[in-house]
């Protein structure tokens, strides 16, 4: 790799690596993120390279090994460029036959996605309604780039904005753009990036500034992050080197949780490249500009996702939040002028550079421009990351995107914003999901977790969940952020066992709201909002648990009792699966649970094939 | 010179000056637990939350470490501070019910009950402790560690600090642990403070009566297991 001394070696650079690029082979791409890791990429990774050499294909198929696509439910998967084919739930015995196939032109019809719904075969993965609904701005660039080569990134475009505003670009112009892009701050305050990034340059500071990528990912069941910083995490960096240029910072950081092994790793690559090619360091491209930047790993605290707090953990100190103001736009990372920002902020920023502000501010709505990146996750068919235009309804998400729930259950309420947000009923679905509206009905955008409930989730066990998630992650800082969750916690725990009353429900609202009132930092803050929301919407699910003992969704263990019906086919399987042997029954002979010795654990519904096991 | 308003008292305060001492140098009482002239504002035990700002976007933020900022209004005690304010008291009774400091502020506050399940906890986590032990005694003998449930504060490794100098300064600010320590009896029990932070009545020959605040102290005679 040679070292670019100027933009037109860079400008010569990018015209060879296209030239190169013969879009007539086809090219298969298998998706290796975490997720495809985990659910067994690795090997089909292992058997196309093995069949690959073995039969002498390396000049007439390429293979390309990317971050994840989205669909994470599908993968292992593949892909196959040109075409588009989408192979989903690929098995290592699977490769050959798409490997023959690409090689003919031809599709392997019996591997290919089948639509729930319809029940029909669809080749390409634009058809697949998951996909087809989606904007995929940043996901798109997933596929096309190989994270640990940076030829790959430049080939398709990468680095090519940082060019053109080192060329000629003013930093105020650089900063206008992002205004006039609209870009709001992805990490689900909503703060516009472009007047942040404004105030950072307006500082006057000869001791130098700091800009922040803010990759603490940490809230259950969310991981856009993981995945941008997987897939492409050279456009994580041009975008930091862009805003570095832009407001007059010198030193860049990348918090990251040590939880993400794989996004350190690539990152750590992407860095090496991107030094040794001369677009990071001193001179950058000979435009006399220096940005470098350091990768601080977080030990894994939720807390220090909270800006000041993980200004303090970067300083090596524990992550406790402090009082805001000053601001970290005052007085940041060892009391220089600094700005974070998140990771899906910074991979916006490239983008906006490159397809112009104008072009950018078309997508979404008024005010809340641009894509935003959800997982996906709970009891719904298509689970995995879904990027659509901000402004999209969640009715559309849930039902177009994600398929809708899963067998006969109805979708009652979707949570959005982790442990921080707010559970929004199934009767506000026609909601546009943008900053502004989810805030109004009580939820706010958060980093982008979207957690789907249907009627088999109890609300106070959600609300337990995310209160004994929050106990356990509040820094202990604030009194009535430790204690206050800690009781809020204790009062649920009470209602979900039956022993709660009408007065503890009374004390849980009224606590709810002194926390929100009373903490000092973004996570107190918003810790009562699982509670409040819940409350809001499913007021009479905690009183049914009260007055009435039961859990309606059939999901509080102290609550509820596992019965088998009429449907019982006396297969025995349940029986097998008790590990108290609570379960009796001959042969042919509907099996009763003995409810004395049932422990509740579930065993027996999980392994019933007829849905006779039951609870009420 | 910062100009403000505190319930409705137009004030000039000094760059730097926090909304708490701006209102006492206006005689306004404001409740504090974890504040102490002397040492740096921490904002832990969030007593002297006030309301800044105008409805409908005003917010209570803990006057001890908010700064007073150019044409800050601030209100005292609304009905949102009080009820805010009532709801920590509520909190502190529940959690250290022995603490004298706790039940003064319940009695003034008029919290005449807690509608918590009863805890007895030796430490309310404010923080005095650390930052006496770090910023006037220059020792850094203790600090905190864990967090949410988990947090406490403790010497490093919990053993003996080579740092303590057995100043008891750590007890003296406690707001929790002044009075005897009654660990033999634990339903009585008003600190533990001395097992917590290896105080000096662990080397009871040699400090004996020096500077324990606990005196007559039996922590050398609990069983360590």
């Amino acid at each position: 790799m040679e070292n670019l001394r100027s933009i037109e070696d860079f400008r010569r650079l990018q015209a060879i690596l296209l030239e190169n690029t013969d879009s007539g082979i086809p090219t298969i791409i298998i998706n290796a993120g975490t997720c495809g890791q985990a659910s067994g990429a690795n090997e089909i990774i292992r058997t196309a390279k093995s069949k690959i050499l073995g039969k002498r294909l390396v000049d007439k198929v390429k293979l390309r090994i990317t971050g994840c696509h989205g669909f994470c439910q599908m993968e292992p998967s593949i892909l196959i460029e040109p075409g588009r084919t989408f192979y989903p739930n690929v098995k290592p015995k699977d490769v050959e036959r798409i490997l023959d196939a690409v090689l003919y032109d031809e599709v392997v019809e019996d591997l290919l996605y089948v639509d729930p719904s319809s029940g029909d075969r669809i080749e390409k993965q634009e058809d697949i309604p998951f996909f087809n609904k989606q904007a995929r701005i940043l996901l798109g660039l997933n596929e096309k780039v190989d994270p640990i080569r940076i030829y790959n990134y430049i080939e398709n475009g990468g680095y090519s904005s940082l060019c053109r505003i080192l060329e000629n670009k003013h930093p105020w112009w650089v900063i206008e753009q992002v205004k006039i892009s609209g870009l709001r701050g992805r990490g689900g305050a909503g703060f516009p990036t472009g007047i942040k990034w404004e105030l950072l340059a307006k500082q006057q500071n000869g001791e130098g500034k700091y800009i922040v990528c803010n990759a603490d990912e940490g809230d259950p069941g969310a991981y856009m992050d993981r995945s941008v910083l997987e897939g492409s995490p050279h456009s994580i960096i041009e975008g930091m080197i862009i805003g570095g240029y832009a407001s007059g910072a010198t030193d860049g950081v990348i918090y990251i949780r040590n939880e993400y092994p794989l996004a350190i790793k690539h990152l750590i690559i992407a860095l090496n490249q991107a030094r040794t090619l001369g677009l990071l360091g001193e001179n950058i491209l000979g435009s006399n500009f220096n940005f470098d930047i350091q990768i601080v790993k977080g030990a894994g605290a939720f807390v220090c996702g909270e800006e000041t707090a993980l200004m303090k953990s970067v300083e090596g100190k524990m992550g406790e939040p402090r009082q805001r103001p000053p601001f970290p736009i005052e007085k940041g990372i060892y009391g220089k002028p600094t700005v974070i920002n998140n990771v899906e902020t910074w991979a916006n920023i490239p983008v906006i550079i490159d397809h112009g502000a104008d072009e950018y501010a078309k997508t979404g709505t008024d005010g809340n421009s641009g894509t935003k990146i959800f997982s996906l996750v709970g009891k719904i068919k298509n689970t995995g990351l879904v990027e659509v235009p901000m402004g999209m309804t969640i009715n559309e998400i849930v039902f177009d995107i994600g398929g809708g729930p899963v067998g006969k259950a109805k979708i009652k309420a979707v949570q959005t914003g982790g442990p921080s947000g707010g559970c929004i009923p199934a009767d506000l679905f026609d909601l546009p999901i943008d900053y502004d509206s989810l805030a109004k009905v009580g939820s706010i955008m958060g980093s982008g977790g979207m957690i789907v409930m249907d009627d088999n989730t109890c609300m106070v066990d959600v609300a337990k969940y995310f209160m004994n998630f929050l106990k356990d992650e509040s820094c202990g800082k604030c009194f009535t952020c430790r204690k206050g969750t800690q009781r809020m916690h204790e009062i649920l725990d009470d209602i979900s066992r039956g022993i709660g009353t009408l007065d503890q429900l009374d004390l849980l609202e009224e606590l709810a709201l002194a926390v929100k009132d009373t903490t000092m930092c973004g996570l107190g803050q918003t810790a009562s909002n699982p509670v409040l929301s819940t409350l809001k919407y499913f007021r009479d699910e905690y009183i049914e648990h009260i007055e009435n003992k039961r859990c309606p969704a059939g999901v509080c263990e102290e609550l509820i009792q596992y019965y088998i019906n009429e449907e019982c086919t006396a297969c025995g399987l349940c029986r097998k699966a008790c590990p108290e042997d609570a379960i009796t029954g001959e042969k042919k002979v509907r099996h009763v649970i003995d409810t004395a010795k049932c422990i509740k654990c579930g065993a027996c519904k999980s392994v019933c094939k007829f849905d006779a096991v039951e609870t009420r | 010179m910062i100009n403000l308003t505190i319930n409705g008292i137009d004030t000039q305060v000094h760059e730097g000056t926090t909304i708490l001492e701006a209102a006492k140098f206006l005689g306004l009482p404001i409740p504090t637990l974890c504040h102490m002239e002397g040492l740096s504002p921490y904002g832990a035990c969030r007593l002297c939350v006030v309301e800044i700002g105008e409805a409908p976007r005003s917010k209570l933020v803990s006057s001890c470490t908010y700064p007073a900022t150019e044409g800050l209004k601030v209100r005292t005690a609304t009905s949102r501070v009080l009820k805010a304010r009532k709801m920590v008291i509520e909190l502190l009774l529940a959690t250290c019910p022995q603490s004298k400091i706790i039940q003064d502020l319940a009695s003034e506050h008029h919290v005449r009950q807690q509608r918590f399940k009863q805890e007895h906890e030796d430490c309310i986590l404010c923080g005095l402790c650390t930052r006496i032990c770090e910023e006037q005694m220059m020792a850094k003998a203790i600090g905190f560690r864990g967090r949410g449930g988990n947090r406490s504060i403790g010497t490093p490794f919990d053993v003996e600090s080579e740092e303590c100098r057995r100043c008891g300064g750590c007890m003296y600010v406690c707001p929790v642990c002044q009075l005897r320590c009654t660990f033999n009896e634990p339903e009585k029990a008003i600190c533990n403070g001395c097992i917590n932070l290896a105080a000096p009545c662990v080397e009871k020959d040699q400090f004996d009566d020096l500077m324990c605040y606990m005196d007559p102290c039996v922590a050398c005679e609990i069983e360590k297991d």
